[in-house]
Parts: structure tokens; sequence; C-alpha cells
């Protein structure tokens, strides 16, 4: 499908796509971190920062995207995020509360629900965005390949 | 008003989904199907709702179809049979959902059971409990933290299924079909 089209036919695509993705990647780092005040939170920063790779994906070649976030990276980074969140989990188990106890974590306690939040979405964040990507390089791969 | 009219767009999308043959065209209704709910949400005042179905529903999944499309091709099969049947089991169905729903409480009831149960607790004390001011992430992340970690499990398990079955090829593809012809 590919092969037939030139690099021009994609021009306009490409230079809306050039403009727009780091808005958007921009946008879900800020939805992560601003989660604990505005409406957003990990796994909504995670689906907007994966769409954004998935437009710049479609303008620019799945080869490019997947040279940029190669899926060996992708997946232990995958596995990560639920390693931060269990082991967010597990540290204040160490630190004399249950599981998933966050006032352990800092003084004063508002602060250690604060870190525990944050550590918490992050972990979120990271596994959805690679799962969507993962996903999507799976799919998009296979499209590729078809006749 | 503008809840009218998405909903009355909602359902003109759903009726040219259903009636549609080309599947192209339906990927895409889905998509713009997926874009009304998310304004649908919106005026709900659910905003992170909104967002995600904007990213997942009208982006990421359009895309996964579109992909899916190009290996089935962009026609659906005529029906061997006339769909008589499933039509009276779904016409049943929704009759018995909307007869459900008159024993609700009005809609933003402040007296209906589900905001009388933990939310009053959770809208008095997070402030000073959790003390961030988006109380939709402290009960997601602090006082529902258990039940998001499920949700990040199920999300990670998702993927690995996925992997499992589909794979990713280390090489680029385009290199070994270039080389097999």
């Amino acid at each position: 499908m590919r092969q037939t089209h030139s690099d021009k036919d994609y021009q306009v695509l490409q230079v809306v796509a050039k403009l727009l993705v780091p808005y958007i990647l921009l946008f879900a780092l800020y939805v992560q971190f601003h989660g604990d005040f505005g409406p957003g939170g990990g796994f909504q920063a995670g689906v907007i920062f994966a769409a954004g790779v998935i437009l710049y994906a479609m303008a620019f070649g799945l080869d490019k995207a997947m040279s940029l976030l190669s899926p060996q990276v992708l997946r232990p980074l995958a596995a990560l995020g639920v390693l931060i969140y269990g082991g967010t989990g597990v540290a204040g188990m160490f630190l004399g509360g249950h599981f998933l106890d966050y006032y352990v974590l800092a003084t004063p306690p508002t602060a250690g629900q604060h870190l525990g939040i944050f550590l918490v979405e992050l972990g979120v964040g990271l596994t959805v965005t690679c799962v969507m990507l993962l996903i999507f390089f799976a799919f998009a791969q296979r499209a590729e390949q078809a006749p | 008003m503008i809840d009218i009219v998405l909903l009355t767009f909602l359902a003109a999308t759903a009726i040219a989904v259903v009636r549609h043959r080309n599947l192209f065209a339906v990927v895409m209704l889905a998509g713009i199907y997926s874009l009304l709910s998310a304004g649908l949400f919106v005026t709900l005042d659910a905003v992170d709702v909104a967002f995600t179905e904007a990213a997942v529903g009208a982006g990421i999944s359009t895309v996964l179809f579109l992909a899916t499309l190009a290996l089935t091709g962009p026609r659906e099969a005529v029906p061997v049979r006339k769909p008589y049947l499933p039509m009276v089991v779904v016409s049943i169905t929704g009759a018995a959902l909307i007869w459900g729903t008159l024993d609700m409480p009005r809609f933003a009831d402040p007296q209906a059971p589900i905001h009388q149960h933990v939310a009053p607790r959770y809208i008095e004390t997070s402030p000073t409990e959790i003390g961030i001011p988006n109380m939709v992430t402290s009960v997601l992340a602090s006082y529902r933290g258990y039940d998001t970690f499920g949700e990040v499990t199920v999300i990670f398990t998702a993927g690995v299924g996925v992997l499992a079955l589909l794979g990713i090829r280390r090489k680029r593809s385009s290199k070994d079909a270039a080389e097999k012809e």
C-alpha cells in the first residue's frame, strides 16, 4: 500500500501532524502530572500520549515510530509501570502500614498521600502508554504485511 | 439543548452504523459515535471520561479497526438468514432495560442511594485526609487504590495477551516483504 504512494502524497498530513504531535504529547504530560488538581490522571494521560505517537506513526510510517519507541523498550516499561504501582503498595507495608497505605510514605501524612498518588499515577500512565502502543504496533505491522 | 442535539446525532450515527455494508464507513462512523459520546461526557462535567473516550474510542480503537480491515477486506458479507430472531431478542431486552429505568431515582437526585453511601464521607474528609483538590483522583488512586491496581493489571494482561497472539517482528516488515518478492 505504502509503496505505491510517494512521500509527497502525505505532505499535508505530515505538516499537520508535525504541528500537532508535540502539543498532544505535552498535553498528555500535563494531564499526567496535573491530575491532582485538574481532571485527568494516569490512564487519560497514557491514552493521549499513545494517540499522539499513533498519529506520528500514521503520518511518517510505522518504521520511524517503531525505531523511536522500539517494542524492546516498551515491553519492559509496560511491566515497570505495574511494578511501580505494586512497589508503592509494598513500600507502604515495609514502612509499617498496610498494602497501598500512603500515609507512612512521608511526613506529614498528606505529603505521603501526594507522593503515593503521584507514584501510582506514574505507574498507570507508563503501563497504559506502553500497552496501547504495543497493541497498535502488533496490529499495524500485520496490516502492513497484508497483500 | 446541546444534549438533545448530541443525542440525536448519536442515534443517527448508530442507525447508520447498523445499515451500512461498507465496513470502512462503519469504522469511521463508530469513531464519530465515540467523539459524540465524548461531547456528551463533557456536558455531564466528566471531562476525564471524555478524554478517554476521545482518545481510545475515536482514536486508538478506530486505528486498530482500520488495521484489521486491511487484512479482512472492507465489505460485510450479506447474511444468509433474515435477522428476525436477534431483532426480537434485542427488542425485548431493550424494553426490559427501559422498564428498569422507571424504578431508578431521577437524574442528579441528591437523595439517590448512590449519593448516600460513601460519597458524603469522601466529599467531607478527602480535602483534609488526602489534601489534593481533585476528588476523583483521590478516590481512584487512594481510597480505591486496590481497584485501580487491578485495572492496571488487567491492561497489562491484555497487552501480554495481544503480544502472545500477534507478536511484533523484530526486523522491519517491509524489508522482509521486499526480500521475499
